[in-house]
């Protein structure tokens, strides 16, 4: 955008202007750059360790019976999984990191509205993953409960729920702030001629996310707190021998965690939108029916919660209800693939590395999606209820949707962030590997799934030995190009070459600073903004 | 952010109002659970609710009222540069808390020594729908006073700061803030009073 002045003190920004010396330029740094960057490295490293364990979940599953963990292991282990997936990498992955590096830059602002609250945040994030952590090794051992810590076994299990139940109100804690945060800034710090609909599709998609974190997130502290009460003072609110209604904790449960999966997607959905035209060369189609259908997305996304519970005794009434409202929130995801298939259609189309990633999420989020009719019908759902097709569908949506576009975002901003290009041709070559690695292993849990193979098993009958196989082969492929992609990135971003200020051709703000950013984004003089995020012929790209 | 003083008062409110739309929700988890056991156990929850002493409740309602006008006019005094008197209503606020949770201490207390506490030997007589309304009782009403004592720490600092100035006639956006989270505190227990000591005698 026009008028961007901007005069750098050093050719690498805002990593040598720290306030403070050595590791306490970071940790106690209130540049939102540093702390997203603090966030993306925990959450990377939670990310591996999370892939990891499942790695070990479908290495046990290669063979019936038991291969290479006893049962109680394995759930343990899923359950690790689960948690660390969820609440540590998916849930803060693209807000936390690529909204805290790139969010302020995009709406012109200096940083976000509360840096202080900001870098609490980081820690509360912290305090929570090391208290999950702790949990697995103190007490009664790990917990076992899958990371839905559904009663009453929860309540009853002596595995060590009570701490990581307070592990989950800290992080949840962490993500409110951060959505408070995120909400006040673009409401506030806007530059001037940043208007409503000048806004990239990337903000808005935090801005609609950052709504659910403040809407939903108190729900699921009330319910674990409850769950903790439950287990330390024995006040048995969802116990039926003291009159509680265990169905009362899933519906809790999941009043917060299915808008949760909202808080997943949605800034991947921003991602992709924001990746999509600049690899284009062409304006976003349907700008605002994407802003639109994010905000109907976080609207709807609330009112579906029931839809995990067809199975749990509710009326049939409620269930129908909760179905048909299923089938609202498909509207508008459609809505954006059909833009983005638009936006790409007689485009001058580079075939970059983080178009590439975004059209991975396209595919795989949109068979995720049509998988999730499948779940939505209750009459389909409680053929397939708790069985594998269900961990496809969600390893489509969640790993396929969400984590392409975290990895998406990584190829397209973490050159501007760190000044310096990966080897695009790995980066292509990791991508293929994991996107075929992704469908053999996935593809393969929908079938044995359909099959009736139930979840949360480490054994089965051998009929489903060979898609199991498959499966675990899939995943290994897949842990082939995860590897290959964060080496080739990792490399490039510390010794790879300069890439200068805008090396994709961005027209959004981000792309008008150097690389990496200087301290507080903007010279002397705040940006002023004149057209659009995807008007590349007046930001001079075309 | 070195140099730059960034003061953004109408920000800072619109994030505490957010922060405030977060407490709502977090008790609105305890409402909901009252609403549903309600209509589950309606018969059960009168007569359980008949225990509960409306002069402790009734009692604690009039202090927090009271401490909330403190806050008010606290504000109004900072503003015209009255700082003692501002100083000394917040004092005032802080005792008021005080009085609620001793009053509050006396009332389980008394509750206790009938032995009606979660996990008692007379709960687990009661009727499910009993236990249902006292676990609910302690968990609501202990939830409430933690944040009572919060706000009470919140208040202390904001009493610190107008000490040292930091908080003074023209920057005094933070014990705005502060007192918006005690009328919330208080607000909170306007729906917890009727709720719990009122509408089922």
């Amino acid at each position: 955008m026009s008028d961007v002045r901007t005069t750098p003190t050093s050719d690498r920004g805002f990593f040598d202007e720290g306030q403070y010396p050595g590791i306490f330029a970071w940790l106690l740094s209130t540049d939102h750059k540093r702390i997203g960057l603090l966030y993306f490295w925990c959450i990377i490293a939670f990310f591996c360790v999370g892939a990891t364990l499942g790695l070990l979940l479908r290495l046990e599953l290669f063979a019936p019976g038991e291969t290479i963990m006893s049962a109680q292991t394995y759930n343990a282990t899923f359950t690790l999984h689960g948690v660390i997936m969820i609440f540590l990498f998916i849930i803060p992955g693209i807000p936390a990191a690529f909204g805290n590096l790139i969010m302020p830059i995009q709406i012109g602002a200096r940083d976000v509205a509360f840096p202080k609250l900001n870098l609490f945040s980081w820690y509360l994030y912290i305090t929570g993953a090391i208290l999950a952590v702790t949990s697995l090794f103190t007490g009664g051992g790990p917990p076992d409960t899958g990371w839905t810590f559904y009663v009453p076994f929860s309540a009853q299990t002596s595995t060590n729920v009570s701490l990581a139940a307070v592990a989950v109100f800290i992080l949840g804690f962490s993500s409110i702030l951060t959505g408070l945060n995120f909400v006040t800034t673009i409401h506030r710090l806007r530059t001037e001629g940043m208007t409503w609909m000048r806004i990239p599709l990337f903000t808005w998609s935090l801005y609609a996310t950052a709504w659910i974190q403040i809407l939903a997130t108190p729900v699921i502290g009330i319910t674990v707190a409850l769950l903790f009460a439950e287990r330390v003072i024995g006040t048995g609110l969802f116990d039926p021998a003291q009159g509680g209604d265990p169905i009362m904790f899933q519906h809790l449960f999941w009043i917060y965690s299915h808008p949760a999966v909202y808080i997943m997607i949605l800034p991947g959905m921003g991602v992709v939108s924001d990746i999509i035209p600049v690899f284009s060369r062409k304006p976003c189609f349907g700008y605002k029916a994407i802003v639109v259908s994010s905000l109907a997305i976080a609207f709807a996304g609330s009112l579906v919660w029931a839809h995990h519970m067809y199975t749990s005794g509710m009326s049939d009434m409620a269930v129908l209800v909760f179905s048909f409202l299923t089938f609202i929130v498909a509207i508008p995801s459609a809505i954006k693939v059909f833009n983005w298939l638009a936006t790409l259609y007689e485009g001058s189309i580079l075939l970059d590395p983080p178009l590439l990633y975004a059209l991975s999420f396209i595919l795989l989020f949109t068979i995720g999606g049509l998988t999730g009719l499948v779940l939505g019908a209750a009459a389909a759902d409680v053929h397939v209820h708790d069985t594998y097709f269900v961990v496809g569908h969600f390893h489509f949506v969640m790993f396929g949707g969400t984590g392409m576009a975290f990895f998406a975002a990584m190829h397209y901003w973490l050159p501007k962030i760190y000044g310096r290009m990966y080897d695009k041709t790995i980066a292509t070559v990791a991508w293929a590997i994991m996107v075929i690695g992704f469908l053999i292993l996935y593809i393969s849990m929908k079938i044995v799934g359909m099959q009736g193979m139930p979840r949360r098993y480490y054994d089965y009958v051998p009929e489903f030995t060979s898609l199991n196989q498959l499966a675990t082969v899939g995943s290994w492929i897949l842990a082939v190009g995860l590897v290959l992609m964060f080496a080739n990135i990792f490399r490039g971003i510390f010794k790879g070459d300069p890439v200068g200020d805008n090396p994709w051709g961005g027209a959004s703000l981000e792309w008008q600073i150097p690389s990496p950013p200087p301290m507080e984004n903007f010279g002397e003089e705040d940006p002023v903004v004149t057209h659009g995020p995807y008007d590349f012929t007046k930001a001079g790209i075309l | 952010m070195s140099g730059h003083v960034h003061k953004d008062y109408t920000g800072a409110k619109f994030g505490m109002w957010l922060f405030l739309f977060t407490e709502v929700l977090l008790f609105g988890g305890l409402f909901l659970l009252y609403a549903v056991y309600l209509a589950r156990y309606p018969q059960e929850f009168i007569s359980a609710g008949k225990e509960l002493n409306v002069w402790f409740g009734g009692g604690n309602t009039m202090v927090l009222l009271t401490s909330s006008l403190f806050v008010a006019i606290s504000i109004t005094a900072l503003r015209r540069g009255a700082k003692t008197l501002c100083l000394r209503l917040l004092g005032s606020t802080i005792v008021c808390a005080a009085i609620f949770m001793v009053n509050k201490y006396f009332e389980w207390s008394a509750k206790i020594s009938h032995g009606i506490y979660p996990g008692s030997d007379h709960m687990k007589e009661m009727q499910p729908g009993e236990m249902v309304f006292f676990n609910l009782y302690y968990l609501t009403t202990g939830l409430h006073g933690l944040h009572v004592i919060i706000g009470a720490l919140v208040i202390a600092w904001a009493m610190i700061l107008i000490k040292k100035d930091r908080v003074n006639a023209d920057d005094w956006v933070i014990l705005e803030n502060a007192g918006l989270y005690w009328h919330l505190v208080d607000l909170i227990w306007i729906f917890v009073f009727p709720l719990y000591y009122l509408i089922l005698h």
